[in-house]
């Protein structure tokens, strides 16, 4: 409650600052950035891709929405999409609010976001003063995106028993805190894109960042809060809990590999740097080679061709090739893909069954193992052809120092933060809902009514 | 294969291959990866830009096509559901690999539409293997997301002629052959710079987002498919009169056809591959415009023959008016794409009694009469239809009869091809393998039986919690297994007489056997 | 008067139905259950791994009928959804203490 009381005048505090720096501006009105030339065409042209990428990514959300609806049972599948809708809608607020500007702030990427050092940005908060510009409201509309994406994958690893105010108040930490910072120091000029080993730590589109940081988050979280009631026996052998609809699998896998394109080809924020065809395809082959790898092994393992395995395959192909889309060629990301196919299957089982953390939806396995695994493919299949990346297929090792040392930071950042975060939380407010209530579906209980009312 | 897939084994090939790579040192050939040599600060590098923005996003929506292809599903049983989902999907996951080895080269080989793509003779392609040496170069690699997606779609509209009753091993060789072998070489000769498209008739073949290359191949492959592969158990009776199988979902196919509807801008509009060539106003218009036609004549055409709005026709209407517009779109204009959406639903209508009713044939979904007709219907369309606008592409309106003759020969070469290539592929299939699943898996369902799980685990609030199945019950469950599989091919070949009380055909009734106490 | 109470396999039930209706026994209660006797259960896969479901799906059909027609229709649902395999159903046989048809307000056998 305390939290509630103060958090009104914190909001009207902020309001009534940025007021006074209303007068100032960038180029809110696009009148300085546009010109009938060939530079003004740039501007358009790039402004016209990144913005549809960043619709394409919002796409997304319906994609995570259909996919963890699917693997939750039918009796809390209204509380994971209203964490799956709310997470997005306030991280997005949070993340205007100062998100950005910690994250982009001394990036000097677009207007407005001077000030900044290598460790932390303060600039462009609340998109006020020279950040209300056109060209930095296309960056935060990309961006927010990336940070809703990152919040979303926690939701699927804590659903079926997670309260809902505890997942409101972790949504404003990750987007306000956790993900700026980390994706200051790989994005905004931090000291991680400067290391001095190859060209620093590259994260094209943000395995680490995003899904890596929201895989590891989801580790912890699923660790804190604990296994659903019945999913472990006495023994510790898992029992299965099944999802209750395996079309929304599927056509949650569909849209997010079509959101995915625009993840991937639209990090370039511009079309006019052609190599987004390289992208986008490596995109697809990443997600094709993780669903047939996954497909065959599932039918050789247990004789029967596992759909829900496929779907995972794809995704974790997709995850891998993230980071490294740009900068590899289409052979290697079909090979990316294949390995992280196969990481997911072996997480999947050391997560599940030896160290016996409860994952509903597979979101460590898939985000979390495959966010490192595409910060170190960077390093080994990068062929030099874009952005001066260089790998171990073309004799150059330093690269690889450069993503290990980020996926280090990586883990060490997502682990302490979060450890920290969810303790506190847990001993604050508490995470879980009632035992009763889990076992009769949260639905009810969190929101008034079940997600299929009249059956 | 666990012989093969020890730890040694695969320790093994780590290393070789992590060898292979460490001695791959230097710089990689290539045209220009990184479009830093396409693309300048001018006029000509933005013009690139802005066409490589509309061609990259026509692909993605080509891609988001899959998902309607999906959801389209609903017309099927509930118990086969995930099955079907299963080919939608892996179509676009192992059709692109193999378009990637080597369908592309096959198709584009030699048609210098991009880098890398010279050599090749009017009836095959050979360059572009892997999107190596000089296709590594981002022109040709825009044009291969394009053109994956298009053949992805050729091995979906198959699968909804066998569903329900195809083996999945089957499912995956035709899937291969089809994406690397049949779609491509005659797409060579309509898109490629092959024989067809320099046809001394007309403008040549003119196909121009692949009714042809994409709806009549994929379509008559269907016919073949579901002719080799039989009728599903229950569909026909013994007089050869056909039994309604109700679909499970209707909201899944009407939201199916608009995901298909709204990817269909980027299928036709986006095949110009360029947003510098303002026609593509007309050709996403002209889409729509059949699109609706081919639905409103379904609606008052279901209205006044049954009585009742049928919605599957409506939204099959649709469809069927997307896919006869696809060869024309860029051709005619508007008026003729009413034309041509009213015809293409009417086909359509025509189709389905002629393959079910006539031709005793099982298509689930109607792709037959969906893509085989219209891309015929469309192909021919061109012919009478195009104005001369564009392309100098001029048909039977402005007085020419040439283009008609050359979209015919087109579309019989498009028929013959696939047909040989459809019998050949699931003849030899059912000889070796045996195309279809066992009676019992037909009986219970693909689903389980194929993918180890219902694709609605639980309909009701009853949840089952399940263990790990137990080694000494295996041998068990064979026994009975194969008691089931024996009393289900009984029951697929009893005899069944007509009944007058119920009105359809029903299974003879067997002796009554008596009930006996046990001593 | 009999209520008849079988559970049989729903790919069986179309079969059953229809025999019925042959024999002059249109009318039926049909439910969708779910349930086991000694039957093992099935395996399914989630996620990878195999597991076994003992919870199957079966149809129950509900009947009443005079006392002297209860072994003819026993008999054929007997014989028309057997298959030899464990799991093929159970028949129960109630008592029914009257019967009677909403619509014109007959009673007793005259409404079955």
């Amino acid at each position: 409650m305390k939290l509630k009381r103060y958090s009104l005048s914190i909001l009207v505090t902020c309001v009534l600052i940025a007021s006074v720096r209303t007068a100032l501006a960038g180029d809110p009105g696009g009148a300085l950035t546009y010109s009938d030339s060939v530079q003004g065409l740039k501007f358009s042209v790039n402004f016209a891709w990144t913005l549809l990428s960043a619709f394409l990514v919002f796409n997304m959300q319906a994609g995570f929405t259909f996919l963890g609806a699917g693997f939750v049972q039918k009796k809390n599948a209204l509380n994971y999409l209203a964490m799956s809708f709310m997470d997005f809608c306030i991280g997005a607020l949070i993340f205007w609010l100062f998100g950005f500007a910690l994250m982009f702030g001394g990036s000097k990427l677009t207007p407005g976001l001077l000030e900044g050092n290598r460790f932390i940005g303060y600039s462009g908060f609340l998109l006020l003063g020279d950040s209300y510009d056109v060209h930095t409201s296309v960056l935060w509309m990309f961006q927010i995106m990336f940070a809703a994406t990152a919040c979303t994958i926690v939701t699927g690893a804590v659903a079926e028993r997670f309260k809902f105010h505890a997942h409101i108040i972790y949504s404003m930490f990750l987007c306000g805190v956790m993900y700026p910072v980390f994706g200051h120091w790989m994005w905004g000029k931090g000291w991680l894109e400067t290391l001095p080993f190859g060209v620093g730590a590259r994260d094209f589109a943000g395995s680490g960042v995003v899904h890596g940081m929201g895989g590891l988050v989801a580790f912890i979280a699923a660790w804190l809060i604990g296994p659903r009631f019945g999913k472990y026996n006495p023994d510790g052998s898992a029992n299965v809990i099944h999802g209750h609809n395996l079309v929304y699998i599927v056509i949650g896998t569909l849209i997010l590999i079509f959101g995915w394109f625009g993840f991937n080809a639209g990090s370039t924020l511009a079309v006019t740097d052609l190599r987004v065809s390289v992208i986008a395809v490596n995109t697809l082959l990443s997600a094709a080679a993780g669903a047939v790898t996954l497909i065959y092994l599932s039918y050789f393992m247990t004789k029967k061709s596992d759909i829900i395995m496929a779907c995972n395959g794809a995704l974790a192909g997709c995850v891998a090739i993230t980071a490294s889309g740009a900068y590899v060629p289409h052979w290697a990301a079909i090979v990316i893909g294949l390995i992280a196919s196969l990481t997911t299957r072996l997480s999947l089982y050391f997560i599940e069954n030896k160290l016996k953390i409860d994952d509903p939806v597979g979101a460590i396995s898939v985000h979390g193992a495959n966010g490192l695994w595409g910060l170190l493919s960077v390093g080994i299949f990068s062929d030099g052809t874009y952005g001066g990346v260089r790998g171990v297929i073309v004799g150059s090792y330093w690269q690889l120092l450069s993503q290990f040392i980020a996926c280090v930071t990586l883990i060490a950042w997502c682990f302490g933060m979060a450890f920290l975060f969810f303790f506190v939380l847990k001993r604050l407010l508490g995470l879980r809902v009632p035992v009763n209530i889990e076992r009769s579906g949260i639905d009810t209980y969190e929101h008034g009514t079940s997600c299929y009312p009249g059956s | 294969m666990k012989r093969v897939f020890n730890k040694k084994t695969i320790s093994v090939w780590l290393l070789l291959i992590t060898v292979g790579l460490l001695f791959n040192l230097g710089t990689v050939a290539a045209a220009d990866p990184s479009g830093a040599s396409t693309y300048s600060d001018s006029i000509g590098g933005l013009k690139y830009a802005v066409n490589f923005s509309w061609t990259l996003l026509g692909a993605f929506l080509v891609f988001s096509m899959q998902a309607g292809f999906a959801f389209l599903g609903g017309f099927l049983r509930q118990k086969n559901m995930l099955s079907y989902m299963a080919h939608c999907f892996i179509d676009s996951t192992f059709g692109a690999m193999v378009f990637y080895f080597f369908g592309f080269a096959l198709m584009f080989g030699g048609s210098k539409l991009a880098p890398g793509l010279d050599s090749g003779t009017p009836f095959v392609g050979n360059d572009g293997y892997m999107l190596l040496g000089n296709s590594y170069d981002v022109q040709t690699i825009m044009f291969w997301l394009f053109q994956m997606v298009f053949a992805t779609k050729t091995v979906s509209i198959i699968a909804g002629a066998v569903a329900e009753r195809l083996k999945f091993g089957a499912y995956l060789t035709y899937s291969f052959l089809v994406c690397g072998l049949v779609y491509p070489i005659y797409g060579h000769w309509v898109w490629g710079g092959g024989w067809l498209s320099t046809l001394p008739f007309g403008a040549g073949v003119k196909d121009f987002a692949g009714c042809a290359c994409v709806h009549t191949v994929g379509g008559i492959l269907a016919l073949c498919g579901a002719i080799v592969l039989g009728p599903r158990k229950g569909k026909f009776n013994p007089d050869g009169s056909p039994n309604p199988i109700p679909g499970h979902n209707l909201v899944y196919v009407v939201i199916g056809t608009f995901i298909l509807a709204f990817g269909w801008f980027g299928f036709n509009a986006g095949s110009t591959l360029a947003a510098t060539d303002l026609r593509i106003a007309v050709v996403a218009s002209n889409t729509f415009i059949a699109a609706a036609a081919g639905a409103t004549i379904m609606l008052f055409l279901t209205w006044a023959m049954t009585g009742y709005i049928d919605v599957p026709y409506i939204c099959n209407g649709a469809l069927a008016g997307l896919v006869a517009i696809t060869a024309p779109c860029a051709y005619v204009a508007p008026w003729a794409a009413v034309v041509i959406g009213v015809l293409a639903a009417l086909a359509m209508r025509g189709t389905i009694w002629l393959v079910e009713v006539k031709m005793k044939v099982d298509d689930p979904l109607g792709a037959v009469a969906v893509h085989a007709t219209n891309g015929i219907w469309g192909m021919l369309a061109v012919g009478f239809f195009a104005d001369g606008t564009y392309g100098g592409v001029s048909g039977l309106i402005t007085g020419s009869g040439w283009q008609l003759l050359a979209q015919f020969i087109g579309t019989i070469v498009a028929m013959a091809w696939s047909f040989a290539w459809g019998f050949a592929i699931f003849s030899i299939m059912r000889y070796h393998m045996n195309l279809r699943v066992s009676d019992l898996v037909e009986y219970e369902g693909l689903d389980i039986h194929i993918h180890g799980t219902p694709c609605y685990p639980v309909e009701s609030g009853i949840v089952s919690l399940g263990g790990v199945p137990i080694e000494e019950v295996r041998k068990a469950d064979e026994e009975q297994t194969s008691l089931l599989e024996r009393a289900m091919s009984k029951d697929a070949t009893r005899e069944k007489i007509y009944s007058d009380k119920l009105g359809r055909w029903v299974y003879a009734l067997v002796k009554p056997s008596k009930a006996t106490p046990k001593k | 008067m009999k209520k008849i109470e079988a559970i049989i396999r729903p790919e069986k039930f179309n079969i059953v139905r229809d025999a019925l209706t042959e024999l002059g026994y249109p009318g039926m209660t049909v439910t969708e259950v779910k349930g086991h006797g000694s039957q093992k259960g099935i395996s399914e896969v989630w996620r990878g791994r195999r597991y076994r479901v003992d919870l199957l799906s079966k149809i129950k059909l509900e009947i009443v009928v005079k006392d002297s027609e209860v072994e003819k229709i026993v008999n054929t649902i007997i014989s028309e959804s057997q298959t030899g395999s464990i799991g093929d159903g159970k028949i129960f046989i109630f008592n029914v203490e009257n019967v009677y048809r909403i619509r014109t307000k007959e009673i007793g056998e005259a409404a079955v």
